[in-house]
């Protein structure tokens, strides 16, 4: 059996190191979540307006943002900042801005389509039935987008952490950046710690989305 | 805004944009025939094989692209498996998007359900007639938006393929920032370029969308 290089996560405090790097990009995107959320809530009922000129907005805001990879935009905000501004921002700061801007654009297209998706008869009913709107958005409408939500925007969890894993482009010491210093400063006494720690990030990166993405399939089949 | 510097360095971005389109398609179609494989075996319940796809499936979407290119191209070789960067490009985008081209088919195989299979054979089909004439048109008509989604979100995930010392658009582009502080310009070349190959995949899979929607029954 070939030296997988395992032993050099239990030298020192290099698992905990490794855990410290997550937890960095982690913390990115649960920022960047709980920001998109309610953002994303407004945008979505913004983009059901009629109006055309508010439609257009959105839907170019929308396109833009969905159309270029994440990695083009954490560029544009960090090293674009620096030359267009004249302001030099951290890669953390960069990368909690990209990462709200792009989940508000899409928690705004999964509120927008939960919305639309509420067929018209169940406004037609609640009036039948002589609710008020009010009385119709709480009891009826509301419930109803929720429960469609809710299972996306969880999907969005985990969605947003693998994508922090960009991070590192920017220069954000993460999970990947620490392998690295690992792997780096065992290259003589482990020359294999390459294979053992990729392999472990490839592993914690699972067991935080697998949970995440179970609940999201599972709260799906409950209410869909 | 500097138009000289754009257009001198035209060549270098031409020349990545080219890389990653050929990587980027070469990925796509991999992942298209992973996917169909993988559908194929889980619509149809195979022992054994089902297990191994569906570990695969959950592998796979539950872990960024960035670490899978690096335990292929870094951590591989380390156990004899060496990878050239372009072998990992192309590996790493199918083994990402295998498993994502597989539940959009498997949806769709899904969602036709099976009082169409028994009607047509009770109209007389053979069963592979019903295949080919009542099943599989509607289940395509119901993944094409998932799949055109999925080509978009593949294309989208070739730019961390600078990563692995690939030289294709954010390679480029960070070079020219690193050595002559022209950001806004290469900035600028760096969303055109990608705005180039994006929108008409954007664009082309709308208009597929459009004209798909109305091959399902009853919707």
């Amino acid at each position: 059996m070939p030296d997988l290089g395992l032993d050099v996560l239990f030298k020192g405090k290099n698992m905990l190191r490794l855990l410290g790097g997550l937890w960095v990009a982690v913390k990115i995107s649960l920022i960047s979540v709980a920001i998109s959320i309610p953002l994303g809530i407004l945008l979505g009922i913004i983009m059901t307006s009629k109006n055309p000129i508010i439609k257009a907005v959105t839907r170019v805001y929308l396109e833009f943002i969905r159309i270029m990879p994440q990695l083009v935009l954490l560029f544009i905000v960090f090293f674009g900042s620096t030359s267009a501004l004249g302001i030099n921002i951290s890669g953390e700061l960069a990368s909690v801005i990209v990462f709200t801007v792009w989940g508000t654009a899409e928690m705004g297209d999964l509120v927008r389509g939960a919305l639309i998706s509420i067929p018209k008869h169940q406004y037609e009913s609640s009036a039948a039935l002589a609710l008020t709107p009010a009385k119709t958005y709480i009891y009826v409408i509301i419930p109803q987008t929720v429960r469609r939500l809710i299972p996306l925007s969880i999907n969005l969890i985990t969605r947003m952490i693998k994508t922090t894993s960009l991070i590192l482009m920017i220069g954000v010491v993460e999970v990947l950046k620490v392998a690295q210093q690992i792997i780096e400063a065992n290259r003589m006494s482990s020359p294999n710690a390459a294979f053992g720690v990729y392999l472990t990030v490839l592993l914690l990166y699972f067991i935080i989305c697998w949970p995440i993405s179970m609940l999201a399939k599972r709260l799906e089949k409950k209410w869909g | 805004m500097n138009w000289d510097f754009i257009w001198k360095y035209l060549p270098l971005y031409e020349k990545a944009a080219l890389l990653t389109v050929k990587i980027g398609w070469a990925g796509i179609a991999l992942a298209i025939i992973i996917g169909i494989l993988c559908a194929i075996v889980l619509y149809f319940r195979i022992a054994v094989l089902r297990r191994i796809v569906s570990v695969y499936i959950e592998i796979s979407r539950n872990t960024p692209l960035l670490i899978q290119l690096f335990f292929i191209y870094y951590a591989l070789p380390k156990i004899g498996v060496p990878v050239s960067p372009e072998a990992c490009g192309v590996a790493g985008l199918a083994f990402l998007g295998g498993s994502y081209m597989a539940e959009a088919f498997r949806s769709g195989l899904e969602a036709i359900e099976p009082i169409q299979m028994e009607s047509a054979l009770s109209l007389g089909l053979e069963k592979s007639q019903a295949l080919r004439y009542v099943i599989m048109p509607q289940a395509v008509s119901v993944s094409v938006p998932a799949f055109v989604a999925n080509v978009i979100f593949l294309l989208k995930e070739t730019s961390v393929f600078s990563a692995i010392s690939l030289m294709d658009l954010m390679f480029t582009a960070k070079d020219l920032i690193g050595l002559y502080y022209k950001t806004t310009e290469s900035l600028l070349m760096l969303v055109v370029f990608y705005l180039i190959i994006l929108l008409p995949v954007s664009i082309l899979g709308s208009i597929l969308e459009r004209r798909l929607r109305h091959a399902g029954f009853g919707s």
